[in-house]
């Protein structure tokens, strides 16, 4: 955000300078309002508009069809107190583990790797990583149940290693559906991340790594002392983009597990909309909804300064 | 620098089984698309059963659920990046009040969670009678879209207009032509990275149809794909079929397209 500030104002220099020479433009003041108006418009009243509406809706209790009675910051407390909500968002952040701590770690390794050693193929290696990406939540969801199956092919290949005591149904257990669960958001994840860090990787100049190299360096403090450092910005992106991720989770819970078994894999995404459209509860779901956008915006301004201070 | 021959077979060795990682699911799948729907069709020995496809796009409506995607996509796409064109040109180019404002505005939208505005929004929609309606769940993506668009658009503007536009304006152009004759045709690049992002967006969304069609009336390809999981339980060849289905079109734009795809999703999202 601080760059965007930056850039902003320099661009208003040059701009300045443009509208100067042209002073008889100044008349049609009302002209970029006019180009801005669409946009404001639609983006105002089906995103703005709700938002603002949402925060409203936060303080009544209402069971989407009759009578609505302000309840204060109830709705807020309920998150809180609720076990089933506190669960919610505990899950979210184990969720956050595997979706950006494990791909991070995963990730630098495997950039650095590659990037010390130029093995042809990387580019069709990055094709292949980053290709979860860009397919739809659910047919991945929809794969992984398969793989996940008491006979599918993950429980096969534990038979087939021997390791029959460890096959167990995957999305069926209390402990180990939650990782089971995230496990594929490391799969999504991952890729992103690399690919990220092997583009940061690559701009860092050959001449920094001369200088500790004669210090008599080895590859681990090279990395610490030169690489990590320089990738600073990448690891920001990556962190970012896959926490956010890992907190709006819903498509993937919604379709391998519903939340189950009991409470064991339901996330603060699933309790908005089963609260608002399965039990009548909009009131607490708007509020949950509330939170989860005050813990978007303060995880990425908080990974966002720690990443500026370098 | 001096690497040695064993670290260089460590990392094709490290390139094999990550890559092997990420595509046996996908194998799997495209495997079990092929595959025979029942024991007693598998006996028949054919090796590849493409009838799966036909009988998911039938049996399974996938036909229709694509036709739906495809609608919706269409709808949301040509929309928001028009207007985002528009509005990214006013606040790229020209300066007036609350300029800064605005952007920051359409930056909040890249930021929030759908479902901190879904809920008061499906109850909106319903009154103005918006539900179980295309246009109910394409507005809320267009608006999502336009966020981004905007941010996206007023980037490329900045960087890119100033000679252009300088050159146009002695030539008397006014601002829409300068627009639509001099600058959109320079920023072709920026335009497809940013109509394949809305269109992968708009394919993949989940929770949007989800909830602006409780009837199951505008049922789009993923969710038509999540509710087949849960009727349709004989055996797996038709509902890997219709997965494939669903991903196949955005694994073809990628596969073909990935500059843009890359370009897009590393920088410009990494924005906020």
């Amino acid at each position: 955000m601080a760059d965007v500030a930056t850039a902003g104002r320099g661009a208003a220099t040059r701009r300045g300078r443009g509208a100067a020479r042209h002073p008889g433009r100044l008349g049609r003041a009302w002209i970029p309002y006019a180009y801005l108006a669409p946009a404001l418009l639609l983006y105002g009243l089906f995103l703005l508009v709700p938002l603002v509406r949402a925060g409203q809706f936060s303080f009544f209790e209402w069971d989407g069809l009759g009578a609505s009675a302000f309840v204060g910051f109830d709705n807020y407390l309920a998150v809180v107190q609720d076990e089933r909500l506190r669960d919610a968002f505990g899950h979210a952040l184990v969720l956050v583990f595997f979706y950006a701590v494990l791909p991070l770690a995963i990730g630098l390794v495997l950039a650095a790797l590659l990037t010390r050693a130029k093995v042809r193929g990387i580019g069709f290696f990055r094709t292949i990583i980053f290709l979860p990406q860009v397919i739809a939540m659910v047919v991945v969801a929809v794969t992984w149940r398969q793989i996940y199956a008491p006979d599918g092919p993950l429980n096969g290949l534990l038979r087939l290693l021997g390791l029959d005591a460890l096959t167990t149904a995957w999305l069926g257990d209390y402990t180990w559906t939650l990782p089971a669960v995230g496990l594929i958001g490391t799969w999504v994840s991952t890729g992103l991340v690399t690919v990220l860090l092997i583009a940061g990787m690559t701009r860092v100049p050959g001449e920094l790594y001369e200088a500790v190299r004669l210090d008599g360096a080895g590859p681990v403090r090279e990395f610490f002392a030169i690489t990590l450092p320089a990738i600073r910005g990448e690891i920001t992106v990556a962190l970012t983009l896959t926490i956010v991720a890992a907190l709006k989770t819903f498509d993937l819970v919604y379709v391998t597990t519903g939340g189950g078994p009991g409470t064991s894999t339901t996330v603060p995404s699933y309790e908005v909309y089963r609260r608002a459209f399965e039990l009548g509860q909009v009131g607490e779901a708007a509020a949950i909804g509330i939170v989860l956008t005050i813990l978007v915006f303060g995880i990425t301004a908080v990974v966002n300064r720690i990443g500026d201070r370098s | 620098m001096k690497v040695s021959r064993l670290e260089i077979t460590a990392n094709y060795l490290i390139l094999g089984v990550f890559a092997l990682i990420v595509l046996g699911p996908l194998g799997l799948i495209l495997t079990r698309a092929l595959g025979p729907q029942s024991a007693s069709v598998g006996r028949e020995g054919r090796l590849l059963h493409w009838e799966n496809f036909a009988d998911a796009w039938e049996i399974g409506r996938f036909g229709q659920y694509l036709l739906t995607s495809v609608t919706v996509a269409l709808i949301v796409v040509v929309t928001s990046v028009t207007v985002s064109i528009l509005a990214g040109y006013a606040l790229g180019t020209m300066r007036f009040k609350g300029a800064t404002f605005f952007f920051y505005l359409f930056l909040v939208g890249i930021m929030v969670p759908t479902e901190a505005f879904i809920v008061p929004l499906y109850f909106d929609l319903q009154m103005l009678g918006l539900t179980n309606t295309v246009w109910g769940v394409a507005l809320p993506q267009i608006a999502m879209s336009i966020a981004f668009g905007t941010y996206w658009m007023r980037a490329y503007f900045r960087s890119a207009s100033g000679a252009m536009m300088d050159a146009a304006r002695l030539d008397g152009a006014g601002t829409m032509r300068i627009l639509w004759q001099v600058l959109v045709p320079n920023a072709r690049p920026a335009i497809t990275t940013l109509v394949l992002l809305v269109f992968l967006w708009t394919w993949n969304e989940f929770l949007i149809p989800l909830v602006m069609s409780p009837n199951g009336s505008v049922r789009t390809a993923p969710l038509g794909l999540a509710f087949f999981q849960g009727q349709y339980t004989q055996g797996t060849a038709l509902l890997a079929a219709g997965a494939v289905m669903v991903a196949l079109p955005v694994v073809v734009l990628y596969v073909v397209l990935q500059r843009h795809f890359l370009r897009g999703m590393l920088t410009g999202v990494s924005a906020h």
